[in-house]
């Protein structure tokens, strides 16, 4: 399969939230990303994602994790769409299909993905984000 | 390592990721596994010692590791991870039991094995290192002077080759 690229042409780069509390999957996950050209934030809880944005953060895509201490992935998107965060909100969980995984769909993600979670789920994505950012210019 | 379902393609993924500008990659997360895998297991085990398991409470602490293995490739340890999240769905403790020694039996196997990959990656990258600082002191030294390099590259294939043969044997 070849590797994933992504077209930047002039474009400022795109940031990412990654929102974990494993660190060896925030250590992955932040590489994938800095492969396509992200700006790479991490958040360890869905708490510290909220309290970024309470502070007047803003990120283009935002990968969420389910099962976090604290405030888990569910709490984190709900709160982040209350308070009017329009960002691709995408699950990265464990979780298979079940209740868990629908009632954190229906929190307000965008999609849904198994980890593990590499480029070649992110590419698509982040060449989604930049489409949208374009057709809006 | 792959034939024996310890780690899969993704763990092949993620060595690729090691390069000149992130050369210690995959000791890096390697170890950053290790300890998050033994902090959830010690949850875990604590979850278990109860005499009345509390399964909602342990149950992000199974997806947890369920996502932590699944995303470093360790199949294996993925796979047992599996058997405890039907166990703990179930609320079947004596299942649940069963798993987690699997996850222990599987995380032990696994702890060996990764730190003999970062061993032999570590190795290599020095060799490469140092060939690569041989090669460009050649460069500035007379024709007559240099060593033929096929006996360097020859050295370096034999040290490879020695190695591979080190994880055999402790397979």
């Amino acid at each position: 399969m070849g590797k994933p690229t992504i077209d930047h042409g002039d474009q400022k780069k795109l940031s990412v939230l990654i929102v974990d509390d494993c660190s060896s999957v925030q250590v992955l996950h932040r590489v994938w990303a800095l492969k396509l050209g992200l700006e790479v934030h991490i958040a360890e809880n869905g708490k510290i994602a909220v309290d970024l944005h309470r502070s007047g953060a803003s990120f283009d895509l935002i990968l969420m994790d389910l099962a976090m201490p604290i405030m888990n992935g569910e709490q984190a998107t709900r709160e982040l769409r209350a308070m009017g965060v329009d960002a691709m909100i995408v699950g990265v969980t464990a979780y298979d299909d079940g209740p868990e995984r629908q009632a954190f769909v229906g929190a307000g993600l965008n999609a849904c993905y198994s980890k593990p979670f590499t480029e070649f789920n992110l590419a698509p994505l982040v060449q989604v984000i930049k489409e949208i950012n374009e057709k809006s210019i | 390592m792959l034939e024996e379902g310890i780690l899969d393609s993704q763990f092949t993924q993620l060595q690729g990721l090691q390069d000149e500008s992130n050369p210690n990659f995959v000791a890096e997360v390697v170890t950053l596994f290790i300890k998050d895998a033994q902090k959830i297991i010690n949850h875990l085990s604590y979850y278990m010692s109860q005499e009345v398991v509390d399964f909602s409470e342990m149950d992000p602490y199974v997806h947890q590791i369920k996502g932590s293995t699944s995303s470093i490739g360790a199949r294996n340890m993925t796979l047992a991870c599996s058997d405890l999240h039907q166990a703990s769905d179930a609320k079947n403790k004596e299942m649940c039991l069963q798993a987690l020694n699997k996850i222990n039996h599987e995380y032990c196997r696994l702890q060996v094995k990764l730190h003999l990959i970062v061993q032999l990656q570590n190795t290599i990258f020095t060799m490469e290192t140092n060939e690569r600082l041989r090669g460009s002191r050649y460069a500035a030294m007379s024709m007559q002077r240099r060593f033929p390099r096929f006996k360097v590259l020859f050295g370096f294939i034999s040290s490879f080759l020695f190695f591979q043969l080190l994880i055999t044997k402790h397979k």
